[in-house]
């Protein structure tokens, strides 16, 4: 069959919720009304990356988005550009212009990105192998199989300098190979796709976008590590990523990809999908790995780590979905040309979810490096609404708080450790002007209370105290013992709590203290420059 | 190479319809789909390019419709871009569509007596 042109419709989460079901159907309606069946061909696709401004279609082979759409406006595309070839202007992504060019690549949101994690998302229909396989889809699992022994496999991903994208950014290549050369049996493997960070939805996304890509870096690890068993662990929330993932698995095994004798060679591995249990705290590994054997989602005691006694007791490599999916890419290209891309002790892309004050919030992925600049103003598209820059946070709720004068260094794990925050799971949170550095904090902290599981009393105890002493401070009714109870409690917490949930819970608030000095000096003497928190909260009230 | 083997032969087991995703393609066909082109029997043209590029396989072919190209007595109108070089040909029907991508696109050499323009 021969289409002249293909119109992707996006169907990630984002655009479900914005109704693009009915896009879906209008189009196929007046594709139908215009006898273009034949002609055109109609693909959902997952995410294609500028959330904000979904429900969006795009139609090659011309590249052109159009945004915003109602079923009376597909109407019109389907008429005007599908049946005359003809743009219409007023539907076209914010940044193009009939004149300078409405090709997608020729925008800064896709122009200053590098997709290898998202190669295919917004250009496959994730529900079809067939679609996977015919991008390249595969191919490196099978010539994998035929050149490269395990062993070669982790030198490859050790070479490469991948970096878990989890949050910690450990190496990969190492976790393998303490996995490799754990003793026990069977060996699992655990996707994490728990994704509880608030603010940060691109695991999600990547699933629901490319479920075979993460198959496949599933294989190739399991085929590494020597696993033979595969878990999803994928927020129960999470309907439609677990929905495609499982309609994924069972293709995959109906080929021969998964099963025994994968692609004819000695390889047995499966797959399985464990819908999360709902808690912050499932994401840690260990509770991950507590809450698949049917108890509480509470963290375990490190070492033994999870790849000498993970899952039943057995070695078990737990790996963020991002990381998986960079998998198959490092050993079609190979290590030298993943560490190009980057920085050195960084190497390769990052993806990101923009949220907040941004124009453009959605879906990006970007070199390792970018500055927090070209980001915000050049992918993003900048503060809306007239106002101005305040503040991000890297890394999602358990990030530093960066202020304007860190606009320009580059986001790498080191660069942003640094400056006290951290890649984290790529949350990106930009606000504007109008917000209260104290009231932000507050709402950082009241997560973590909410979220603490309560096993260690450094975590159970530290995160209501400070949010109360955040509280007192925004009421303008903190005293001097009070900020150094905050800085001593965050020190205790950071350095005795039992998971990385207690130990990095200070840190927006400790990076707030040190990069909002002034506004906290402010509150501090019963002011607040912003929002008036002070007042509105019934606190004390200003000396003048 | 038996596993990448048995990959090939998985893949080749699949029906996929050939991509048009990419803007790369060195050569272009635009059709004249302007009210006079439909009426002319511009569509006809059109599926029949289609038909033609999909027998042969020619994958570096887009084809793309454009409105009135202001010729409307000569219409349907077929534009062929080659690297950039526009040809224009009047009064296209399906057996001349046809020819059209043998001569031009496969073989290379435009027929003249059809060229109304050139660029
Ligand atoms: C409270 C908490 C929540 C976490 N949530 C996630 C999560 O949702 N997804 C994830 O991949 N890692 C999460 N992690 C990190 C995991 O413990 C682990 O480091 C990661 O899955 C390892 O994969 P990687 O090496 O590929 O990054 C979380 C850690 C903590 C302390």
């Amino acid at each position: 069959m021969f289409y002249r042109s293909h119109v992707l419709v996006c169907t990630g989460s984002n655009c479900n919720i914005k109704g693009c079901q009915g896009i879906t159907e209008a189009l196929r309606r007046e594709l139908t009304r215009l006898s273009l069946e034949q002609e055109v061909r109609l693909v959902e696709t997952g995410c294609l990356g500028l959330c904000e401004h979904g429900p969006a279609l795009v139609v090659y082979p011309e590249g052109v988005m159009y945004v915003r759409l109602t079923a009376a406006d597909v109407a019109e595309v389907a008429e005007e550009h599908l049946l005359k070839g003809r743009l219409v202007p007023r539907l076209l992504q914010p940044t193009a212009t009939v004149d300078s060019g409405y090709s997608l690549n020729m925008s800064p949101f896709f122009s200053k990105q590098k997709r290898i994690v998202l190669k295919n998302c917004g250009l496959i229909n994730p529900d079809s192998i067939e679609d996977y396989v015919h991008a390249d889809g595969y191919i490196a699992l099978a010539t994998t199989l035929d050149t490269k022994t395990p062993t070669d496999v982790i030198d490859v991903i050790k070479k490469s300098g991948l970096r878990g994208r989890g949050g910690a950014g450990f190496p990969a290549g190492r976790k393998w190979e303490f996995t490799r050369w754990a003793t026990g049996s069977p060996k699992y493997l655990i996707c994490n796709a728990d994704e509880g960070e608030p603010g940060t939805f691109k695991d999600r996304l990547i699933l629901e976008g490319d479920p075979h890509l993460i198959l496949e870096g599933m294989i190739i690890a399991a085929y590494a590590i020597g696993a033979t068993k595969g878990i999803i662990y994928i927020r129960g929330e999470y309907d439609l990523s677990i929905r495609r993932m499982e309609h994924a698995i069972a293709e995959a095994r109906k080929l021969g990809l998964l099963g025994q004798n994968i692609l004819g060679s000695e390889l047995e591995f499966d797959v399985e999908v464990c819908a999360g249990a709902g808690a912050y705290v499932c994401g840690e590994e260990t509770a991950l790995i507590e809450s698949i054997e049917g108890n509480r989602g509470e963290p375990r005691f490190k070492p033994p780590y999870p790849a000498q006694q993970g899952l039943w007791g057995k070695p078990t490599c737990v790996n963020n979905v991002e990381t998986l999916a960079n998998i198959p890419a490092i050993l079609q290209h190979g290590a030298e040309w993943y560490q190009q891309i980057g920085t050195a002790n960084s190497p390769g892309t990052k993806v990101f979810t923009l949220t907040g004050n941004i124009i453009n919030s959605g879906l990006i992925e970007v070199p390792m490096g970018i500055t927090l600049r070209e980001v915000i103003y050049e992918i993003g598209g900048g503060i809306p609404e007239g106002r101005s820059f305040k503040m991000a946070q890297t890394g999602g709720t358990s990030g530093g708080c960066l202020a304007e004068e860190h606009l320009d260094i580059p986001m790498d794990y080191d660069s942003l450790a640094g400056h006290g925050s951290s890649l984290g799971s790529g949350a990106l949170l930009v606000m504007d002007d109008s917000h209260c550095i104290i009231d932000l904090t507050k709402c950082f902290l009241k997560f973590f209370v909410h979220e603490s599981c309560g096993q260690c009393t450094p975590c159970r105890e530290g995160t209501p105290a400070l949010y109360s002493i955040i509280d007192k401070l925004s009421r303008g009714l903190a005293t001097e013992s009070d900020m150094r109870l905050l800085k001593r409690l965050s020190r205790t917490m950071q350095s005795s709590s039992l998971c990385a949930l207690g130990q990095t819970a200070p840190v927006p608030v400790l990076s707030a203290l040190v990069h909002f000095n002034e506004e906290v000096e402010a509150h501090f003497k019963g002011d607040c420059p912003t929002c008036k928190c002070h007042t509105a909260r019934g606190g004390r009230q200003s000396a003048n | 190479m038996k596993s990448l083997a048995g990959l090939r032969a998985i893949r080749e087991s699949m029906h996929q319809p050939s991509n048009r995703l990419n803007n790369e393609t060195t050569t272009r066909i635009m059709v004249g789909m302007g009210t006079c082109g439909i009426a002319a029997g511009a569509r006809t043209v059109l599926l029949t390019v289609m038909e033609e590029l999909a027998t042969r396989n020619l994958q570096h072919v887009a084809v793309a419709q454009t409105g009135c190209m202001g010729m409307c007595e000569k219409e349907p109108l077929v534009e062929i871009e080659v690297d950039g070089q526009k040809t224009t040909y009047a009064y296209i029907n399906a057996d001349k569509a046809r020819k059209i991508v043998l001569e031009h696109i496969v073989n290379g050499s435009p027929i003249t007596e059809w060229v109304v323009t050139k660029s």
